[in-house]
């Protein structure tokens, strides 16, 4: 055959295969969302936010649940903040390039793609077993060691984007350097650091494996932090492989809601990283 | 003054030096924090698992045997069954997803590509519970009526085709869940490989152009080779991420233990039995035995993560 053929119909064929892949994984995952959207919308009312989770066949909702995942989500993401908007400052300001910032970048990278079950199994063993019990503090701490490496590195990537004319600006008027970071180089980055916390949220509100065996889950409200608590992606688990039709209901509903959240917040997150580069 | 000093070595001001340094203090401890919550993993897995490991020793990874009742424990099958779905859902998601950044990349009009790219990022942040979820309840039950029975029935009886498809046809198996981690993983590898494509300098895009490379002679031969090292790192994150995903798969694995004899068959991974059995250890060994396991796991991923960093070298993706 004609070798010119040959090249034209490789690259066509190539070209195809490339829109097919294309194709078939836009398909699954509309998939996805369409099972999710058709199966939770109809069950989203009033009830889900005003009643706690029920027995099998009565009316309920999951408001013992949502307000767990608040809570214990408030808690992982104030320490995860404090802890990684500092480590990520450090990195970016003071000491990233020593080969001691490499090794903290570099195992900060791991910890950030490191298995979450991994995560729940280390905090029972320092928290739940000691102290004997299952506990929100322990679901909370959980979460923030997950948010935590997020917010380190958009803190650091977000700090490095900075003009480094800013900050001679500022030492150059007197000022000592940690006055400079947050006086000056944290405000000027402050939609970058708010993307950070959000993407460190986005992450932790749909983990489910972490809180199995920290907070365990609740079926009354409770928002006692020393005791189990509910939360959203426990309780889908738990309803879901139940064998209650109405269970299985109220998990689909959960997952939406899950879902839409973590949307949401990666939308906000993504429109306020693009302002911070911007600016 | 020193009006010369380099800004690093700066301290000037009386803003408080006491405070500088305090901050300074807090930033490195913070920084530290995270180098002793890794090492704390390590650590904690190790101690909460030695009693499994020292009475087990080696047998631990080869026995296939796992019985709580009679206190025997041994790593094999959730080890094998988290190294075959993983590899398995890499092998379904990597063409799809060098195929969908080539095409936004290179042939995907500017205005469609845009929407697709975000649509595709944002799907890689959906919890994967949501994936877990939708193979339970639709994946499974397609797949059992539509591809387990018919190729159950058309096999014959002591056939190869008999040994590999054989298995209770619920849909709840290995390779469901390797598809479901394929799903899951397969946005990420796409978002991440789209970047790395973009890297790719224009001109050398443009001079292989030039010489009259056909579009598919261009990747082959110059994108690809410039971004080959990253690529390999991309492949190791989303093999990381197949290794130690629990939700999705705990779902639709079937959670059976003991060496799973066929790819139809029910299995378990490491990050699904720990989940589905730890807050419900019966016995110290039993709980000692799920943590080692888990110890396992962080080794693999560890490793894996490791290589991924190093060779995406300063990329940050």
């Amino acid at each position: 055959m004609d070798r010119a053929l040959v090249r034209r119909l490789s690259n066509i064929t190539f070209i195809i295969l490339t829109g097919i892949a294309t194709l078939i994984a836009l398909t699954a995952l509309v998939l996805i969302l369409w099972s999710l959207l058709s199966k939770g919308i109809g069950g989203i009312d009033s009830k889900i936010f005003t009643m706690t989770q029920p027995a099998p066949g009565s009316e309920g909702g999951l408001s013992n649940a949502i307000m767990g995942s608040l809570i214990m989500c408030g808690i992982g993401l104030s320490i995860a903040v404090v802890v990684g908007v500092l480590a990520g400052t450090w990195l970016s300001e003071y000491g990233g390039n020593t080969p001691y910032g490499h090794v903290v970048r570099f195992l900060n990278d791991v910890l950030l793609s490191a298995p979450s079950i991994l995560i729940g199994l280390f905090v029972y063993e320092i928290l739940v077993r000691p102290f004997h019990g299952f506990s929100a503090w322990a679901g909370g701490i959980a979460l923030a060691i997950l948010a935590m490496p997020i917010v380190t590195r958009t803190t650091e990537d977000i700090l490095s984007l900075q003009p480094s004319a800013l900050r001679e600006a500022g030492m150059a008027l007197g000022a000592s350097r940690a006055f400079v970071i947050r006086n000056v180089v944290w405000k000027s980055a402050r939609a970058g650091l708010v993307t950070g916390a959000l993407l460190g949220f986005a992450r932790i509100s749909g983990e489910t494996a972490p809180l199995l065996f920290t907070a365990l889950g609740n079926q009354f409200f409770s928002t006692e932090l020393t005791q189990p608590m509910a939360s959203l992606p426990t309780t889908i688990f738990q309803f879901a492989l139940s064998a209650y039709d109405d269970w299985q209901r109220l998990a689909w509903v959960g997952a939406l809601l899950i879902a839409v959240a973590v949307l949401s917040v990666n939308i906000i997150g993504r429109i306020l990283a693009r302002e911070a580069r911007r600016s | 003054m020193a009006s010369a000093a380099p800004p690093d070595t700066a301290r000037f001001g009386s803003s408080g030096s006491v405070g500088a340094t305090l901050f300074h203090a807090a930033c490195f401890g913070a920084a530290t924090l995270l180098l002793v919550t890794l090492g704390g993993v390590v650590i904690s897995l190790a101690i909460g698992g030695w009693p499994a490991i020292e009475h087990f020793g080696f047998g631990f990874l080869t026995s296939s045997e796992w019985n709580p009742v009679t206190e025997v424990y041994g790593a094999a099958g959730p080890i094998v069954g988290t190294l075959v779905t993983a590899a398995l859902a890499l092998a379904m998601a990597l063409p799809l997803a060098i195929g969908v950044a080539v095409f936004l990349v290179e042939f995907c009009p500017r205005s469609i590509a845009r929407p697709i790219a975000i649509a595709v990022e944002l799907l890689a942040g959906i919890p994967s519970i949501v994936y877990g979820m939708w193979g339970l309840f639709v994946l499974a039950p397609w797949f059992a009526e539509h591809v387990q029975l018919p190729l159950i029935m058309e096999a014959e009886p002591g056939s190869w085709q008999e040994k590999i498809f054989s298995g209770v046809p619920n849909g709840a198996n290995i390779f469901t869940a390797s598809v479901i981690l394929a799903i899951m993983i397969l946005p990420y590898m796409a978002a991440v490989f789209r970047e790395l494509f973009m890297t790719v300098p224009a001109q050398l895009r443009e001079a292989a152009y030039g010489l009259g490379c056909t579009p598919f002679e261009v990747i082959r031969s110059v994108v690809i080779p410039y971004v080959r090292r990253g690529m390999v790192g991309v492949i190791m994150l989303g093999l990381g991420r197949a290794l130690g995903e629990t939700m999705a798969v705990t779902f639709i694995i079937g959670n059976a233990h003991g060496f799973p004899d066929s790819i139809f068959a029910s299995g378990s991974t490491i990050a699904s039995t720990i989940a589905n059995e730890f807050a419900e250890a019966t016995s110290d060994m039993h709980s000692a035995a799920l943590v080692a396991l888990g110890l396992v796991l962080f080794l693999i991923t560890f490793g894996v993560l490791a290589i991924a960093r190093a060779l995406l070298g300063g990329q940050r993706y």
